[in-house]
């Protein structure tokens, strides 16, 4: 499969969100506004980029058996260093993601790349697939937020739509918001998707 | 045996790798996230106090656990900022800074920190409803919402946020009056 392919597939045919449906947990929790969900999508890019990479140079030298403690050191890593460069350069937004960045280390899209793709195939296939896999991440996430952004707030990345009069439907930002929104999103994919096979 | 000691051993320099990376990083990161902290720190006291000239954080004094942040222009006490917090509030901690001029009056608050339900309680972050306190002191006002009887608004829908919000300012203020006369760098007020 060519690179240009494996990364198209993380993005759309394979979509971790609205394909695999993996890594619910800060895509529900962080999704409330368009900008928490693109600062989440380019943190777990970053991740997902990075671990594919050293794990797919390592892979050969990893005993089969402590594989995923070795996988998970080296995601681990990984956060904590977009934990510290976040909390230094993108201090507010570092501050809106709260708990969630250092809870990338337990998102199952990367650990289940890492073990599915990167231990499997060489660097440069890694990388396209953390590459795509994370933009597909990245893209559903500000999809998600954006929606809940507008209905919930009225904004989109923190500017005002429709005036001081719209009254926001505040669902949307509380956590049944994030639920509802997914599964709409969710259905209307799987219909397009049934349409096209 | 042999398998094993290759697992303990490729472990352990995996392990190790990652610790010299993290600190490396770490080292780096360090600097820039202390200043990261202190602008926005001073962007809260900015936001609370009259315009001042020096560092409030250097000049800052702790009495009692409290860290009062002064401001001064041209040497001269402008006001005073501390934080308050509370755990009365809907969900979680809520904290906050407050303002005061030397005769005691609120020049300003601002909410740091809460966790709140977005469009009910955390409403009661809002400028427009902080603004509420600021020229009152702790002698001219009844420090309650006005369901319990005091001077303040609660929000509609949300009266626990409010109350909370109102009776953290009053301890603040209370403590700050007790602090005072201990703070000899505040100057003579």
């Amino acid at each position: 499969m060519s690179l240009a392919r494996q990364f198209w597939n993380g993005i759309a045919s394979d979509n971790p969100v609205f394909r695999l449906v993996l890594g619910m947990c800060p895509t529900l929790a962080v999704t409330t506004e368009a900008v928490n969900g693109i600062g989440m999508g380019l943190a777990t890019t970053f991740v997902l980029l990075c671990s594919n990479a050293v794990v797919s140079l390592i892979r050969s030298v990893i005993p089969a058996k402590v594989r995923i403690p070795a996988y998970i050191v080296v995601i681990a890593a990984f956060v904590t260093v977009v934990d510290l460069v976040m909390n230094a350069y993108a201090h507010d937004l570092h501050k809106a993601l709260g708990v969630f960045i250092p809870l990338i280390v337990v998102n199952c899209v990367i650990l289940g790349r890492a073990e599915a793709f990167a231990s499997r195939n060489g660097v440069a296939a890694s990388v396209a697939d953390g590459l795509g896999m994370g933009l597909g991440f990245t893209l559903s996430l500000t999809l998600l937020g954006s929606v809940r952004e507008v209905l919930g707030n009225g904004t989109l990345f923190g500017a005002s739509l429709f005036g001081a009069s719209y009254q926001p439907l505040i669902v949307m930002i509380l956590p049944p918001g994030a639920f509802i929104t997914l599964g709409l999103l969710l259905a209307g994919i799987n219909r397009v998707g049934a349409r096209e096979s | 045996m042999r398998e094993v000691a290759r697992m303990v051993g490729v472990l352990t320099l995996v392990c190790v790798l990652a610790a010299l990376a993290l600190a490396k990083v770490y080292d780096l990161t360090e600097e820039p996230i202390r200043e990261a902290k202190r602008q926005e720190l001073l962007r809260a006291v900015g936001a609370v106090l009259p315009a001042f000239d020096n560092a409030p954080d250097a000049d800052a004094r702790e009495v009692d656990g409290v860290t009062y942040y002064p401001g001064r222009k041209v040497g001269e006490l402008v006001g005073v900022a501390f934080p308050v917090r509370s755990n009365e509030g809907y969900s979680g901690t809520i904290e906050a800074l407050v303002g005061v001029d030397p005769t005691g009056r609120v020049t300003g608050v601002v909410v740091l920190a809460h966790a709140e339900t977005p469009g009910l309680g955390a409403k009661a972050a809002d400028p427009g409803f902080l603004a509420q306190f600021n020229g009152r002191s702790l002698d001219d006002a009844r420090w309650a919402v006005k369901k319990d009887g005091g001077d303040f608004d609660q929000i509609t829908g949300a009266t626990i946020t409010p109350r909370a919000i109102v009776a953290a300012i009053r301890t603040g203020l209370e403590r700050y009056r007790a602090a005072k006369p201990r703070m000899d760098v505040f100057g003579d007020q």
